[in-house]
C-alpha cells in the first residue's frame, strides 16, 4: 500500500525509532529507484548509489518544509536523488577538463556549420545567419555571457561551468539566458524572424 | 569561432525558443515531480507547469534529469 504524503511528513518530522524507520523506508525506495535508473554500466556503482541516497536523504530532510504536496512525496524525493546522482556523475566526467580547454575547442575547432549537401540557397542563408550570430557573440555579449554560452554549447554542464567560474548552475543559466536574449534581440534588429530561425 | 553543425543547430533552436522570462533550473526542479506525474497520468498541465515544459525544451541538463526521473518512476509500473 502506498504511504500518504501526510504519513511520510509526520514520520520524518518525528523523533526516535519512528523517524529512523521512516528514513530507512525512504532510503529503500530511493536505492531501488536509483539502481533501476543507473544500472552498473553507467559507471555508478553501489557505493556511489549509497552516497547519493544518503545525500538525497539529508537534502530531503533539510527541505521538508518546501514540499508543497503537489506530487507524491516519494516522487519529490526521487527528483532530489536523481539530481544528486547526475551532479556527481557530471563532476566525475568533467573533473579533468578546464574551461580554457573547452573554450579553445570553440575557438579553434573545424567549422562544420555549413553543410554543402543542402540546397545552395538554404546554405547561403544559413551561412549568413551563422556569421551574424558569431559577430553578435563576439561583440555584443559580456565576457561572462560568452564564456557560459560557448562552454554550454560545447557540452560542459552548467554546474561544472559554475564550479569553474566561482558561481552556480542557476546563475550560469541566467547568464546563458541573457546571452540568448541578446542574440535574439540583435538578430531581430538585423531583420531575422523566429520563422527564419526555425527554418535555418 | 568554429562551432559544429550540431552546436549551431542547438544554438539556433534555443535562441528561437528564448522568452523574456524563463524559470531557472532550481525553479524547474522544484516543480519537476509534479510535472512528471502529470505526464505519466496523461493530465493537462497548468500555466506554471508550461514554464517547466519550456525550460525542459531549452535546458539539456534539466531534460536529462527529467528523463531519468521518468525512468525511475516507470521502473515500478
Amino acid at each position: 500500500m502506498n504511504e500518504t504524503n501526510e504519513s511520510w511528513l509526520k514520520r520524518l518530522k518525528a523523533t526516535g525509532s519512528v523517524r529512523d524507520d521512516a528514513l530507512s523506508a525512504l532510503r529503500d525506495v530511493l536505492m531501488s529507484r536509483l539502481r533501476k535508473t543507473f544500472p552498473s554500466q553507467t559507471g555508478v556503482d553501489e557505493a556511489v548509489l549509497e552516497d547519493v541516497s544518503q545525500e538525497a536523504l539529508i537534502k530531503t530532510l533539510d527541505n521538508l518544509d518546501q514540499f508543497q504536496g503537489k506530487s507524491q512525496f516519494t516522487t519529490w524525493a526521487t527528483t532530489i536523488a536523481v539530481h544528486a546522482a547526475l551532479t556527481e556523475l557530471r563532476r566525475r566526467r568533467w573533473k579533468d577538463v578546464s574551461l580554457d580547454q573547452t573554450l579553445d575547442d570553440a575557438a579553434r575547432g573545424t567549422d562544420h556549420a555549413v553543410d554543402t549537401s543542402a540546397g545552395p540557397q538554404v546554405e547561403v542563408e544559413r551561412k549568413a545567419l551563422v556569421e551574424a550570430m558569431y559577430q553578435i557573440i563576439d561583440t555584443e555579449l559580456t565576457d561572462k555571457q560568452r564564456t557560459a554560452l560557448l562552454a554550454e554549447l560545447k557540452g560542459m554542464p552548467l554546474e561544472e561551468i559554475g564550479r569553474r567560474m566561482g558561481s552556480n548552475r542557476n546563475a550560469i543559466y541566467k547568464l546563458t539566458h541573457d546571452a540568448r536574449k541578446r542574440l535574439r534581440q540583435h538578430l531581430e534588429a538585423a531583420g531575422y524572424t523566429v520563422a527564419d530561425l526555425q527554418s535555418a | 569561432m568554429a562551432l559544429s553543425r550540431r552546436e549551431i543547430d542547438v544554438l539556433i533552436k534555443s535562441v528561437s525558443l528564448t522568452r523574456p522570462d524563463e524559470v531557472t533550473c532550481d525553479e524547474c526542479l522544484n516543480d519537476l515531480a509534479e510535472f512528471a506525474e502529470h505526464f505519466l497520468e496523461g493530465k493537462s498541465i497548468s500555466e506554471s507547469l508550461r514554464a517547466v515544459e519550456h525550460h525542459l525544451a531549452i535546458c539539456a541538463e534539466c531534460q536529462e534529469e527529467y528523463q531519468l526521473l521518468l525512468t525511475a518512476l516507470q521502473s515500478e509500473k
